[in-house]
């Protein structure tokens, strides 16, 4: 530890940056990593609060048969900006100020490798979350075509689609200078000894995620820059009179969607292989088929971005294709899982707030793992498509999956960021009652989807009455227990009340980040530290 | 609420009951998936919360460093391949046997349109029907009023005009839509097919049970998405026959002359029904429009002397507005009519139904 | 800051607090502000973009200003000059995608959707529709509901010819300028580069020309059906992509002329470099399959 505070006085250059700037400007001007990555985990949570309200509102209007709470079209304007808040707007910048915070910590490195642009990407999200949120607001209400905007169904929209679509491409942005700075500090950065296989999983899961990144946010901006141009000025790309197809749009936003579905989950897996193995007094088990296999699923995902299009009538060759190459991701997923059982397997585990929110992950994303096996099925996705099912489905995944993680993740450094312990008993709350509710509220849904009760409905067919009313009941239930989270928490986490946190609160927590102080100071690893022959501790 | 035979089950578990031999099929893969599912699914978290019983710091368990062999990683590496492998091939069967519509006894082409089906028998016994299917309106005011202490079985599946088939018979769905993307579902069939507007797809099914069949659209199309059911009757060969024929026979009595001349009250009178079964979901029935549906009531183009750029609209659509093709020459002279003198409009204006047909 | 920092180049420098980011940011939210309000003919929404744009434009050159201090007061060192690297390599790799997406917008029209819509299962919908690909056959529109207005399509003589033969040169004199500052040669250099962005200049008037050529004489327009949607977009990003990269190239100039780069270090140089012969290489597929096939 010391070794890190005495590269202070080491350095030459005549800069003033080294003390902590203080007042609005340390935030409004930030170029520190971990400023960065505060600001950008606050945002996540206000967007997931956002999304989440309007998650409610969905369920508001669901929790009987009949319109009570909004209209359709209002309805349909809440479950568009509810996806594409909590997807663009919670979990991708929670995952990006995961990044900001640990990658230079885990590696070793004195911040970003653009310290700058890092805060560009940042900004750029606040004025197209304003713009998105203001779209309720313009004429005709917010976009109301879903969050996959298909086309023609867009070019129906009023301008709040054209305010969405360059609130996209600006978040895009964002995205890609986000991913680009990733990629390059870790590529760049890593403090001598740390090889990229003795980098950490958080890390690994990183690189791979950016790359998906900059690989298909392009295609997201072309294809809703081909909306715009459709819908203003005259273009026929998805206009079958002049030529164009819609389902050309669908091939293109799945081009991207898929891949962007792992972009969601793949951090995700990395804070759990960082908190598994630190519970369980053990090393993360088969490292390296962790890496190969996060390696494979993001290579796959390229190719089987069609099964979301079974129902469109491809022909049987594109049918099976995607079908198979859909079903052959299960394997590189079920590698993770199984390492991360063999590192649990023979440890000394304890079952602290990171720990449980790690195997209700890797328990609950398990099952949304099976369904979208299921849904992979190409004859089975004719009963499923569009169906509660599917919603089902995605929320596994992406509640009990991504949001699960960065709970954990939370639990797991939140000491290191603020140098106070949460309140375990707190913690243990909010994971076991969120549970809990999670699956109140959407285990029913893949009954409502099985049964046939279609997604994206304001309405519905009164035998499904009943598990409505229950996902309902759950939905508001887990909201609740996201508030407690933030006020019982988070608040105090921030503010410094709790017991002081040790530089590594977690007997068994490996990696630099526990090399230094906690909190952390402003900067660290200002000169590549010296690191043993695991790349795990600091020796000079 | 009971179940309603055809369609959703009352707090239903797994698929409608199954009334053709596809739907049979799925509902045993979907089996078959559960089954192999849950088995993995125990015998993993098994292993893992054994884990968590016995190696815990609590039950004294010392942690101790595994081997890592290579057949460890290689094994749950191929037998998960094996097992997809083996889940791939039943479904490879049913891809096959689904796209295959070939042979087909009878063809019917369904059109999505916001917010109702079309449906043309194009080819076998019934050719030249065409049928239009919207829900109930009554449904709709239920839904609009909060459906509070309403108890239907059949609420938001109602519908006009059923779709009506024999049963046995390979029947074949075109689909198609006028304006954005709709998607035909039936679930006691097991077919859902997209009907994407300007191309047609196709796909089919063979009910093996008489009865009432219920569906809805499954892709988002828009406001009134989760009102555009779907209702198929399936009748006996006779019945099937004898409902042709009346058809036919209804059909050649109703057809309208498009070269009739009208009246003004006959022509608003008539209108006045085109226009709440078609555009009042939008334009609303004071003609204020809402939202990005704009007003019809002091439109300029509605009002205005000449007809060319409202019939345009009208035949072809325009934004938001989608085209209104599908309707007959005298039901669109007649909206047009009627819009022309309602509300405030007070045009006196009437468009005759060989002025439509002209423009087309 | 000058040559006195030299030799004191940080390990890795990292900026202290800077405002540009946010200025930035906000000059960008007016834009976007504006964009979507301008699409939809609001009147003040083309005012809130030029201020926006503006802005941001100042923001930017402020910016790369202080950037460029820094490098050439030395503080840039070679760590940062591989982070440089690294970010351009994966900046034109987004690009690459990003072109993806509008060629496989025309290869899907070209391959699946027009033929799709004028086979016989179609002509249940489209009775009158031939499927046949504008360029493939004179007089053709590709358009089954007849809604695109006749119009000849842009061959690949003389206008796209010339461009190619243009851009091609312009990758010839930049290798020579690079060459050049490689060995030292700082007037060559500049020289060349000053041949290079002219060249571009002229690719651009000619493209401009060629635009012109296509709305007046051949009919052939952005709502031209699919054909004059793939070829406008796909014609008109790349030629922006040409506009961005001879500004780049004329600032590396303009940096030449003020004494900046070293035989040894260059990047930015090299990085506008990359970018013009990727913006070239994305030329070459156009002049295929736009123009060609
Ligand atoms: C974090 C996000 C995330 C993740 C990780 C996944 C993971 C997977 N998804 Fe999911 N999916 C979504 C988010 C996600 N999905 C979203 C948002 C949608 C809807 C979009 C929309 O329409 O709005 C969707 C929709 C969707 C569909 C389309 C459904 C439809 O619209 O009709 C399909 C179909 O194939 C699918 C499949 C899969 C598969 C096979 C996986 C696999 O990666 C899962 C692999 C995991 C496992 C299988 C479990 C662990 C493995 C083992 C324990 C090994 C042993 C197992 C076996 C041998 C079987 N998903
Ligand atoms: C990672 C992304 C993510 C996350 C975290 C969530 C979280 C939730 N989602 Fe969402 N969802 C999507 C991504 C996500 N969703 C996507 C992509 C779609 C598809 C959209 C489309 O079809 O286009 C979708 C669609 C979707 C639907 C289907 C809508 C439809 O088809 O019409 C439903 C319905 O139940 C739903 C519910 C919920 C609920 C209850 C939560 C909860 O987890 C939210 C919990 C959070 C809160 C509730 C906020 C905290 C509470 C407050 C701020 C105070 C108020 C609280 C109380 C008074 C209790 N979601
Ligand atoms: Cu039609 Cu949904
Ligand atoms: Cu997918």
């Amino acid at each position: 530890m010391s070794a890190v505070l005495d590269h202070h006085d080491a350095h030459a250059h005549d800069h003033d940056h080294h003390h902590a700037p203080t007042g609005w400007r340390r935030w409004v001007y930030a170029t520190n990593h971990k400023d960065i990555g505060t600001l950008y985990l606050i945002f996540s949570f206000v967007m997931f609060l956002f999304g989440g309200v309007l998650a409610l509102g969905i369920r508001a209007e669901l929790f009987q048969p009949g319109l009570q709470v909004v209209n359709p079209e209002l309805f349909n304007q809440f479950t568009t900006m509810h996806g594409l808040i909590m997807v663009f707007g919670a979990i991708m910048p929670a995952f990006v100020g995961f990044a900001n915070w640990m990658i230079p910590l885990q590696i070793g490195a004195s911040d970003m490798a653009f310290a700058r642009m890092n805060n560009f990407s940042f900004w750029l999200m606040v004025p197209a979350a304003i713009i998105l949120a203001a779209s309720f607001f313009m004429p005709g209400g917010a976009p109301a075509a879903g969050w996959t905007l298909y086309a023609p169904l867009t070019l129906q929209m009023g301008p709040s689609m054209d305010a969405a679509i360059f609130a996209l491409h600006i978040l895009g942005a964002s995205s890609i200078m986000g991913a680009i700075n990733i990629i390059v500090t870790i590529l760049n950065m890593r403090a001598p000894g740390m090889t990229l296989m003795k980098m950490p999983m958080f890390c690994w899961t990183w690189l791979i995620t950016a790359y998906l990144l900059i690989a298909v946010i392009p295609v997201l901006a072309g294809a809703i820059t081909m909306t715009l141009t459709d819908r203003h000025f005259g273009t026929a790309f998805f206009n079958p009179a002049g030529g164009g197809d819609p389902v050309m749009y669908q091939h293109i936003f799945w081009f991207f969607g898929h891949p962007e579905v792992y972009i969601l989950i793949l951090p995700a897996f990395g804070i759990v292989s960082q908190i598994i193995p630190a519970f369980s007094r053990k090393k993360l088990f088969g490292y390296t088929s962790m890496v190969y296999a996060t390696a494979s699923i993001a290579i796959l995902s390229f190719i089987v971005w069609a099964h979301h299009m079974y129902t469109t009538g491809m022909p049987v060759t594109g049918q099976l294709f995607f079908m198979y190459a859909t079903m052959l991701i299960a394997v590189p997923t079920g590698v993770k899982v199984f390492n991360w059982i063999a590192t649990m397997w023979k440890g000394s585990m304890t079952f602290e707030t990171p720990m449980l929110w790690a195997v209700g992950f890797i328990f609950v994303f398990t099952m949304g793992g099976f369904t979208g096996l299921i849904l992979s099925m190409a004859p089975l996705d004719q009963q499923l498509h569009d169906t509660y099912y599917v919603v089902a489905h995605f929320h596994y995944t992406m509640v009990a999956g991504s949001l699960f993680a960065l709970f954990g993740g939370f639990y797991y450094w939140a000491p290191k960021w603020s140098g106070v312990m949460y309140s375990e008993v707190r913690g243990k709350i909010h994971f076991w009652l969120s549970l809990i509710f999670f699956n109140i509220t959407f285990f029913p849904q893949h009954f409502l989807g099985l049964a046939g009760m279609p997604r994206r409905y304001a309405d519905y067919p009164m035998q499904f009455a009943d598990f409505n009313m229950i996902s309902s009941i759950g939905a508001f239930g887990f909201g609740l227990m996201q508030v407690y989270f933030l006020l019982f928490v988070v608040l105090p986490v921030m503010r410094g009340r709790g017991e002081k946190a040790p530089q590594k609160p977690w007997e068994a927590a490996e990696g630099l980040e526990w090399e230094v102080p906690s909190p952390a100071p402003h900067h660290t690893y200002e000169t590549p530290p010296k690191l043993d022959a695991s790349a795990t501790r600091v020796i000079g | 609420v009971d179940s309603l035979p055809g369609g959703p089950q009352r707090n239903g578990l797994n698929f409608q009951p199954p009334a053709s031999r596809m739907a049979e099929e799925l509902h045993s893969l979907h089996w078959f998936m559960l089954a192999l599912c849950a088995v993995i699914f125990v015998l993993v978290f098994g292993v893992m919360f054994y884990s968590i019983l016995k190696h815990r710091k609590a039950a004294g368990h010392k942690a101790q460093e595994l081997p890592e062999p290579l057949w460890v990683e290689l094994g749950w590496t191929i037998v998960p391949l094996l097992i997809v492998i083996g889940m791939a091939l039943p479904a490879t069967r049913l891809v096959v046997a689904q796209k295959d519509t070939t042979n087909a006894d009878l063809t019917i082409k369904v059109t999505g349109m916001q917010w109702k089906w079309g449906y043309d028998y194009i080819k076998g016994e019934g050719e030249g029907i065409s049928v239009l299917q919207t829900l109930d309106p009554e449904h709709r005011r239920i839904a609009d009023e909060g459906a509070r202490g309403v108890k239907l079985d059949d609420y938001l599946l109602k519908v006009d005009n059923p779709l009506v088939v024999p049963v046995g018979k390979k029947v074949r769905v075109i689909t198609t839509a006028t304006d954005v993307i709709h998607a035909w579902m039936v679930p006691a069939f097991g077919i859902k097919q997209d009907a994407i507007p300007g191309f047609v797809r196709d796909n089919w099914f063979r009910a093996e049970k008489t009865g009432d069949y219920y569906g809805q659209c499954a892709e988002l199309c828009g406001k009134e998405h989760a009102f555009m059911p779907i209702h198929v009757r399936v009748v006996t060969q006779e019945e099937y026959s004898a409902w042709v024929k009346e058809q036919l026979e209804i059909m050649a009595a109703k057809a309208d002359d498009p070269n009739k001349v009208w009246t003004l009250t006959d022509l608003v009178a008539r209108g006045a029904s085109v226009y709440a079964a078609n555009c009042a979901v939008c334009h609303q029935a004071n003609g204020q429009g809402s939202g990005p549906f704009k007003p019809l009531d002091g439109s300029a183009i509605v009002t205005a002397q000449d007809h060319t750029e409202f019939l345009q609209i009208m035949l072809n659509g325009k934004g938001a507005m989608p085209a209104w093709r599908q309707l007959s020459d005298t039901e669109l002279a007649a909206v047009m009519t009627y819009a022309k003198n309602s509300w405030s409009n007070n045009t006196e204006r009437l468009i005759q139904p060989a002025e439509v047909m002209a423009a087309r | 800051m000058s040559a006195a920092t030299q030799g004191t180049t940080p390990y890795y420098f990292v900026p202290g607090l800077s405002r540009h980011p946010f200025m930035s940011a906000f000059g960008l939210f007016f834009v976007i502000l504006g964009a979507g309000q301008w699409v939809n003919g609001s009147a003040w929404a083309p005012y809130s973009v030029a201020f926006g744009l503006i802005w941001w434009l100042v923001v930017l050159y402020q910016w790369f200003r202080d950037a460029i201090v820094e490098s050439e007061g030395g503080l840039y060192g070679r760590k940062i000059d591989i982070s440089y690297r690294w970010s351009m390599t994966w900046f034109i790799f987004s690009e690459v995608m990003f072109f993806g997406a509008f060629f496989t917008a025309l290869w899907w029209a070209r391959a699946h959707s027009v033929p799709t819509l004028g086979n016989s299962e179609h002509a249940l919908l489209w009775p009158d529709f031939q499927a046949v690909w504008p360029s493939v056959m004179a007089g053709m529109t590709a358009s089954p509901a007849g809604i695109v207005e006749p119009f000849q399509t842009m061959g690949p003589f003389w206008l796209p010819t010339i461009n190619t033969a243009l851009l091609l040169t312009s990758g010839v004199t930049l290798t020579i300028a690079h060459h050049a500052i490689q060995d030292g040669n700082r007037s060559k250099t500049i020289a060349f580069m000053w041949l290079t962005v002219l060249l571009g200049f002229v690719f651009l008037c000619v493209q401009g020309y060629e635009y012109y050529h296509a709305y007046t004489d051949l009919n052939l327009r952005l709502d031209s059906g699919v054909y004059g949607s793939t070829f406008f977009m796909l014609t008109g990003f790349h030629g922006f992509h040409v506009f961005v990269g001879m500004i780049m190239l004329l600032v590396i100039t303009l940096r030449l002329q003020k004494g900046h780069f070293t035989k040894e270090r260059h990047f930015g140089f090299e990085g506008a470099a990359w970018y013009w012969h990727f913006v070239d290489v994305v030329w070459l597929g156009l002049y295929v399959v736009v123009y060609w096939m």
